[in-house]
């Protein structure tokens, strides 16, 4: 996730994690994990794992994903809407009830 | 294979592509396409899923559970070309082929599976229980995320004008990374479109499958 503030979650925190911040801290389900106020990005990456690197010259931060455990979190698909080759946006939950297989390649 | 299993399993195909579109799009049409092929531009899959060298797939029920997580998944296996074709090409693509023909893959049996699953569903001995979904799914350790987060701001310099100044990043999240072939693939094609040697990095394509053997470029697919 690319950030150029660290006062603030970057907007995709939630949808690429699951961890929502709210007012009791970084929140996934049940699990809570309390954050330091006022809220620090930084702070937050510490706390579960995420790797922080900054790129001085843009102004840019990236925030990794959660480290210490398997990439996958949980065996739900995570909510994805990617575009077609026509720039719509295609949800993959709305092939909920078909079986699917998704296939990753690149053109390189 | 859509054709055989559709509408029992629907296909989707996913370009991870910093190119986006222009990159994609061009082999989309040629394979005249009739499921969801879709494009990610900024692998958001390879965070999401742990995805690290391509072609890699992944199943997922009725209900939206992963019953495979990501491994590598070969269709078919592809036919030598003739040696008047192989003469036409660059030298360095006949060499990359000829690893390419050393890789360890086993579609038969991954379509025999993909099979399977789609005829008996959970009760496939092929579908995986939650669990192990989870267990199978790739250890992210400290260096791995700061990877993905490298790559990232590589990815995000050069699609905004600066691939000069996404270069040290890449490379950065290839020390950090080196079993990840997604993050050096991407990158080595930014510089050279053959992913052969450059002026940029220190690695290229048959320089790294040859130091760990073609044989172990993919891993072998616990069936």
């Amino acid at each position: 996730m690319i950030t150029q503030a660290l006062d603030r979650p970057p907007d995709e925190l939630e949808r690429q994690t699951g961890w929502a911040v709210k007012p009791q801290g970084a929140c996934r389900g049940a699990v809570c994990v309390p954050l330091a106020r006022p809220f620090d990005l930084s702070d937050l990456g510490r706390r579960l794992g995420m790797e922080l690197v900054h790129d001085e010259r843009h102004g840019l931060w990236a925030l990794g994903p959660e480290s210490g455990a398997r990439a996958l979190h949980s065996a739900e698909l995570p909510r994805i809407v990617l575009p077609d080759r026509n720039g719509e946006d295609f949800e993959l939950r709305s092939l909920r009830g078909t079986k699917v297989c998704m296939i990753a390649w690149a053109s390189w | 294979m859509r054709e055989e299993l559709h509408p029992a399993i629907e296909v989707v195909t996913v370009a991870l592509d910093t190119g986006g579109a222009e990159a994609a799009v061009p082999w989309i049409d040629r394979a005249k396409t009739t499921h969801p092929a879709l494009i990610d531009a900024a692998h958001l899959l390879d965070e999401l899923l742990g995805i690290v060298n391509v072609p890699t797939g992944v199943w997922i029920d009725e209900q939206g559970m992963l019953v495979r997580p990501p491994e590598p998944a070969f269709p078919w296996r592809a036919r030598p070309l003739p040696d008047e074709l192989l003469a036409q090409l660059p030298a360095i693509t006949v060499e990359q082929l000829r690893e390419a023909g050393r890789m360890r893959i086993d579609p038969e049996a991954y379509v025999a599976a993909l099979r399977d699953w789609v005829a008996n569903g959970s009760r496939s001995r092929f579908a995986l229980p939650p669990e192990q979904v989870i267990a199978r799914s790739r250890p992210r350790s400290r260096e791995a995320s700061r990877a993905a987060a490298c790559f990232e701001l590589g990815q995000h310099l050069h699609r905004t004008g600066h691939p000069g100044d996404a270069v040290p990043w890449f490379r950065e999240a290839h020390r950090l990374a080196p079993d990840n072939w997604t993050y050096k693939r991407q990158a080595w094609t930014l510089a050279d479109p053959l992913q052969g040697a450059t002026s940029e990095y220190d690695s290229d394509w048959l320089t790294d499958v040859r130091k760990i053997g073609a044989e172990n470029y993919y891993p072998p697919v616990d069936l």
